[in-house]
């Protein structure tokens, strides 16, 4: 199904407000369809108040959201059966078993056909790796296996798009590795993930867009490329030769950051590509030119964790 | 260092898993909601222990009665309708055990079933996943009370049908003597047993929709049924005031105990009539404030 929009999720202005405090405010997302669109934060930056906001969940105070064409929540039932989520943790009724909790959420999607419902339930557990413990009661599930079983309940009929909210919370290193497998599937099958973490290194591999929230603002939004700042960072240098190295390079148009204590001859010099014209081979070709002696040359991208960290600050306090 | 290849956008589509039809074209009536629902409830462990404990209120009593039986009656008289009549009758056991039920009992057992409706899946964590599949609000609304009037139901008959098995094998059974004086047989008195039955459960759809409002306001499930077994007791002290008796027919507790009408001949259907309109107006009134509450609620559980 496709509809005239080019974007799966699309905000203006949407802003959250309880009491005094401003959960999101003026979040303006666009998630392009096919996207696998990382949605990063630290915690209490208002990742899962705009989750709730998109899903219908909670009305926006001003803004709005539409989702695969439709505004949110005024057209919920037609715009969620196309959608499956994942919201802050699963939730399951702990006395029924794996299987029987998906057949009971199932039930609730009036578009999901009852003939189909057994072998679609099989086929999520299956997907997500419980198949084996899909008869056992969810009260004896650990937190890994309620994660797990959450995502096979998004998966439970071909969604549009899939909205996962901290997909990898509580599973191991195996798990969160067959997450981000299975988010790579989901994806070249046409499916629009828009995937949410406070964990950058998950994100980074899998995506193909990123958004990052800090105190309810978007601070930043586009394609990773885009993000890590048009994919360049900074070279590093190991040369005996520091004077000359540092006056080529300066010739070049580069600032020369740091020169740190030079070690019995050799010195080690940083200089930030960000903004400058020259490729990285041209400057290794004039600095032999020159007759700088290369000990070693470097090229270091800026990660998505520096731009992360420069955008939400790096400290560990919850922003309010 | 990572990099990421540029990645070309798909055109979407869902891509079924199978060859069978997952997804209609237009949605379905939604019946799999409520049976599932239903199913939901009697699969709980905590329904059957309460309709266990109802049970086993006229099973306690009639033993009680039947053991003490050879004693010259102590209480002169004293002591819940039908008392007096069971031991000629075990068909009265019935009408006994939902006479001593309905005040407290049925309300307690309905109190914690129509209190957890919506404050339960919330705090489960299940709203939210039954929000976005998406059931739909007032469906989820409706489903749920039909949910809890079924409950309603079921403790009703699970004491009536309770107190005539146990009546018939402890007491000796027989042609029951209306409270108009004349007489009907066994047949037709599990009639009007039946009768009882269902005006007692809709006397507690009211308390039903109460509880379903209550369940609306907080995501804390014990709130709610204390709150709504609270109103039925605060309902029936009033109902027992003299002086607010300009009160008394705004009450739902106030036909409660009415039924003694459908044992009369030929019936009276008065007090049923009444009582249900009652019902039928708590059930208006307290269902639209659930559904304006819960229509526009921000669901954050």
């Amino acid at each position: 199904m496709s509809d005239g929009a080019s974007l799966a999720i699309e905000t203006h202005g949407l802003t959250k407000r309880f009491g005094q405090h401003d959960a999101v405010k003026g979040v303006d997302l666009a998630v392009p369809h096919g996207a696998v669109f990382g949605f990063l934060g630290p915690n209490g930056s208002g990742k899962t108040t705009t989750i709730r906001l998109l899903l219908g969940l909670a009305n926006p105070t001003s803004g709005e959201a539409v989702v695969l064409g439709g505004a949110m929540p005024r057209e919920s039932a037609t715009v969620l059966p196309r959608v499956g989520a994942l919201v802050e943790g699963p939730g399951f009724y702990p006395y029924l078993s794996g299987s029987d909790n998906l057949h009971r959420l199932d039930t609730a999607d009036r578009y999901a056909t009852g003939a189909s419902r057994k072998r679609r339930v099989a086929a999520a557990l299956d997907r997500v790796g419980l198949s084996a413990a899909s008869a056992k009661k969810v009260k004896a599930y650990s937190l890994g296996m309620k994660q797990r079983l959450g995502i096979a309940n998004a998966l439970l009929t071909p969604r549009e798009l899939l909205v996962l909210d901290e997909p990898t919370n509580g599973l191991d290193p195996q798990g969160t590795r067959e997450v981000r497998s299975l988010v790579r599937e989901l994806a070249a099958e046409g499916t629009t993930v828009f995937v949410s973490s406070h964990l950058l290194a998950e994100i980074e591999q899998i995506c193909t867009h990123a958004a990052i929230m800090s105190a309810g603002a978007l601070v930043a939004q586009g394609t990773l490329d885009e993000l890590r700042g048009s994919g360049r960072g900074a070279v590093i240098l190991k040369t005996p030769d520091a004077a000359l190295a540092d006056s080529v390079l300066s010739r070049l148009g580069l600032t020369v950051q740091s020169t740190p204590v030079a070690s019995g001859a050799m010195a080690e010099l940083t200089a930030d590509l960000i903004g400058a014209t020259t490729e990285a081979s041209d400057i290794v070709a004039a600095l032999v030119e020159a007759g700088v002696r290369v000990n070693g040359f470097t090229v270091e991208q800026t990660s998505l964790e520096d731009r992360f960290v420069d955008l939400t600050g790096a400290g560990f306090n919850v922003e309010q | 260092m990572l990099s990421s290849e540029p990645m070309t956008v798909p055109t979407v589509s869902g891509q079924p898993l199978g060859d069978e039809v997952d997804v209609r074209a237009r949605p379905a009536a939604g019946w799999a909601l409520l049976r599932s629902e239903i199913s939901v409830l009697f699969r709980r462990k905590r329904t059957w222990a309460m309709l266990v404990a109802l049970a086993a209120v006229p099973i306690l009593i009639a033993l009680a009665v039947r053991l003490t039986e050879s004693n010259p009656r102590s209480n002169g008289g004293s002591g819940p309708a039908f008392l007096d009549e069971i031991t000629h009758n075990g068909l009265f056991v019935a009408a006994l055990g939902l006479t001593v039920c309905i005040p407290l009992f049925l309300p307690l057992t309905v109190g914690v079933v129509a209190g957890d409706t919506i404050a339960g899946e919330a705090s489960a964590g299940t709203l939210r996943y039954l929000l976005i599949a998406p059931a739909g609000r007032l469906r989820l609304l409706v489903v749920k009370y039909i949910g809890a009037a079924v409950f309603s139901l079921a403790a009703t008959l699970t004491v009536a049908a309770a107190g005539a098995l146990i009546g018939a094998a402890l007491f000796p059974i027989g042609p029951v003597t209306l409270l108009s004086g004349n007489t009907i047989g066994v047949g037709e008195s599990l009639v009007r047993s039946l009768l009882i039955a269902s005006f007692i459960t809709i006397s507690l759809l009211g308390l039903s929709a109460i509880g379903l409002f209550f369940s609306t306001l907080t995501d804390v499930p014990v709130g709610a049924m204390a709150a709504t077994i609270v109103v039925s007791v605060v309902s029936q002290v009033l109902d027992n005031l003299p002086q607010l008796d300009w009160l008394h027919p705004w009450l739902f507790s106030n036909y409660w105990l009415s039924f003694g009408d459908l044992l009369r001949d030929p019936i009276s259907w008065t007090s049923f009539g009444e009582n249900a309109l009652l019902q039928g107006a708590y059930f208006i009134i307290f269902g639209a404030l659930a559904f304006g509450r819960f229509s526009t609620k921000d669901v954050l559980s």
